[in-house]
């Protein structure tokens, strides 16, 4: 039920996400999430792509220090409330989110929302148990 | 004007008399009752009695701060602690500090050569002293402090830090004479603009300013700011701390050093060869007259040079230039000493942390800034960005409680600290001194 996130340290030099950016499009990798969150010295690249093992590879390669993560994937209605109704769930199960961010998918219908926990296992069933639908991996990797 | 103008302006033959005697009482002493000094004089075919003349010097082997790490805390102490009354230290190589003791009769000579220092750089018994070196383990604010009361004058210990107030204080009190950092001071004067006291106002007509090395240039600038003439300071607790040379205000030209206590040399660094007169190389000192942390032929690392020519103030002790540089790694940041080494070992004590870092500093404005840059691998990145700024504090934490120092930690990514022949260049010191 969990979905593989690869997150890149950056430096805040110019340039530098644009390689990253470089370097996937060469090795056909396309990046179907992303959120960076920043510092004034780093940022944290977070990025959802369909074939996380190549991208990591490619990037080691290049010398990015790369990690893995898991993180949770959720569809929510493309309509105002939908994303409080998520949160209100979550809230109310006592789940804590360290991060998300979101994208809308390219039919319109839906917003995905991903949510990295500091405990997806209790997160997942809490959604389940509402009536959420939760992404698999592999159909998010395709979308 | 010269504080004890019998021995300082003693003619050179008197002189080397008095430092041979000094010297033969020293060296049979530490034989007697340091083992470490035994051993190496063993070592090196040795006895006491083999010092004849002032040449035989440099026969005896050399100290090394290592040397003083090796026997922490009070191995190199030649009385017994009922006969120690102070203890100091300063930062060691490796986090453990360099401890040094004073008999009685040690703080008395520190205190004359105290006094001597705050004469030649233009004070008197009338003169109101405003110390601003750091009071505590460190030797400059007690050994200004000791110096001017027993020159008599009025000091003010106001310790470091805390600006605005003072600044109120001399503008309230009046003191005529500043002692501090170089950095410090000019620090003091742009707080004053800021405050709308212009040291115009104010009454001070000297400064001796030290332990961090500065230039011309900085001088320039202190004597146009503060409105008083800036005079250079050597010393460090190893030998005794402040007071071991300084600038005479008549001249401003090369410290004289107080020779009747201390003994200089300067070497090569490599060959460790003794060099003539007017020839850069590391200082070394012998103290030949304290009782509780003698050093013989102490490496200092700190480069100078020696100056034999007569001085117009009239004193006939040698004069060394300014320091320019050191021969080992050591940095001096706002005053305290740092290695690299002791970076490098909180650094290593953080599990996942290779040892790829870089020290950077520079100057803003007025102050040193240390930045300490880490490069992240995968056993520490986390996506998190609050974990790894929690890894920032700590680290920053541990260095500032390890080296009394604070420190920026930037987190850089792999191989972006330049390396030369595989191996990382630590140390950038960018300020412009």
């Amino acid at each position: 039920m969990k979905v593989e996130q690869i997150s890149i340290f950056l430096e805040n030099k110019a340039g530098r996400l644009a390689e990253v950016t470089g370097i996937l499009g060469k090795a056909d990798i396309n990046i179907r999430a992303l959120s960076l969150a920043d510092t004034s010295d780093f940022g944290i690249l977070r990025l959802i792509v369909n074939d996380h093992e190549k991208a990591k590879k490619v990037l080691k390669e290049r010398g990015f220090t790369v990690g893995r993560t898991e993180v949770v994937a959720v569809e929510v209605d493309d309509r105002p409330g939908g994303l409080n109704r998520i949160l209100q769930i979550l809230f109310d199960g006592g789940i804590n989110v360290e991060y998300m961010y979101a994208f809308v998918q390219q039919s319109g219908q839906n917003a995905v929302l991903i949510f990295r926990f500091d405990n997806a296992d209790s997160a997942v069933e809490v959604l389940g148990r509402n009536g959420v639908t939760v992404i698999e991996g592999e159909k998010l990797y395709a979308m | 004007m010269i504080y004890n103008e019998e021995y300082e302006t003693m003619p050179r033959e008197a002189l080397e008399a008095i430092q041979l005697r000094r010297l033969q009482s020293v060296v049979a002493r530490v034989y007697s009752t340091v083992p470490f000094y035994q051993k190496r004089f063993d070592e090196a075919g040795l006895k006491p009695d083999h010092i004849r003349s002032l040449d035989d010097l440099r026969k005896l082997p050399f100290t090394y701060k290592d040397n003083l790490r090796d026997n922490y805390p009070f191995g190199m102490f030649t009385v017994p602690m009922d006969n120690v009354v102070r203890i100091h230290a300063s930062s060691g190589t490796t986090g453990k500090p360099t401890v040094v003791g004073y008999t009685a009769r040690d703080i008395q000579t520190w205190s004359e050569l105290m006094a001597r220092t705050l004469m030649a750089g233009g004070a008197t018994k009338g003169d109101m002293i405003h110390n601003a070196y750091g009071y505590g383990l460190f030797t400059g604010g007690l050994g200004f402090h000791y110096g001017a009361e027993k020159l008599g004058a009025s000091v003010i210990p106001i310790s470091g830090g805390n600006t605005k107030r003072q600044v109120m204080i001399m503008k309230d009190f009046a003191p005529t004479i500043l002692t501090c950092t170089p950095s410090y001071a000019l620090m003091i004067g742009e707080v004053a603009e800021e405050m709308g006291i212009n040291f115009r106002e104010l009454h001070f007509k000297a400064g001796i300013f030290g332990a961090e090395p500065w230039s011309e240039q900085m001088r320039e600038e202190i004597e146009k700011k503060l409105n008083l003439k800036a005079m250079d300071i050597y010393g460090l607790s190893e030998i005794i701390g402040p007071g071991v040379s300084v600038e005479c205000i008549e001249a401003q030209n090369g410290l004289h050093i107080f020779e009747d206590h201390f003994i200089p040399e300067i070497i090569d660094p490599d060959t460790e060869e003794v060099l003539p007169y007017n020839t850069p190389g590391e200082l070394v000192f012998t103290t030949i007259t304290k009782e509780a942390f003698p050093v013989i032929r102490y490496r200092t690392r700190d480069i100078s040079i020696l100056h034999p020519e007569p001085c117009r103030c009239g004193r006939t002790m040698v004069r060394m230039g300014r320091v320019r540089g050191r021969s080992d790694d050591m940095l001096i940041i706002r005053g305290v000493n740092v290695f690299p080494s002791q970076i490098e070992s909180v650094i290593m004590e953080f599990d996942g942390i290779e040892p790829h870092y870089q020290l950077v500093v520079e100057r803003e404005g007025r102050l040193d800034t240390l930045t300490v840059m880490v490069e992240v691998n995968e056993r520490i990145f986390s996506d998190e960005v609050k974990n790894m700024q929690a890894m920032e504090q700590s680290l920053e934490k541990n260095i500032k409680e390890m080296l009394g120092v604070a420190a920026q930690v930037k987190l850089v990514e792999p191989k972006s600290i330049q390396r030369t022949e595989g191996k990382a260049v630590r140390v950038m010191d960018k300020r412009e001194i």
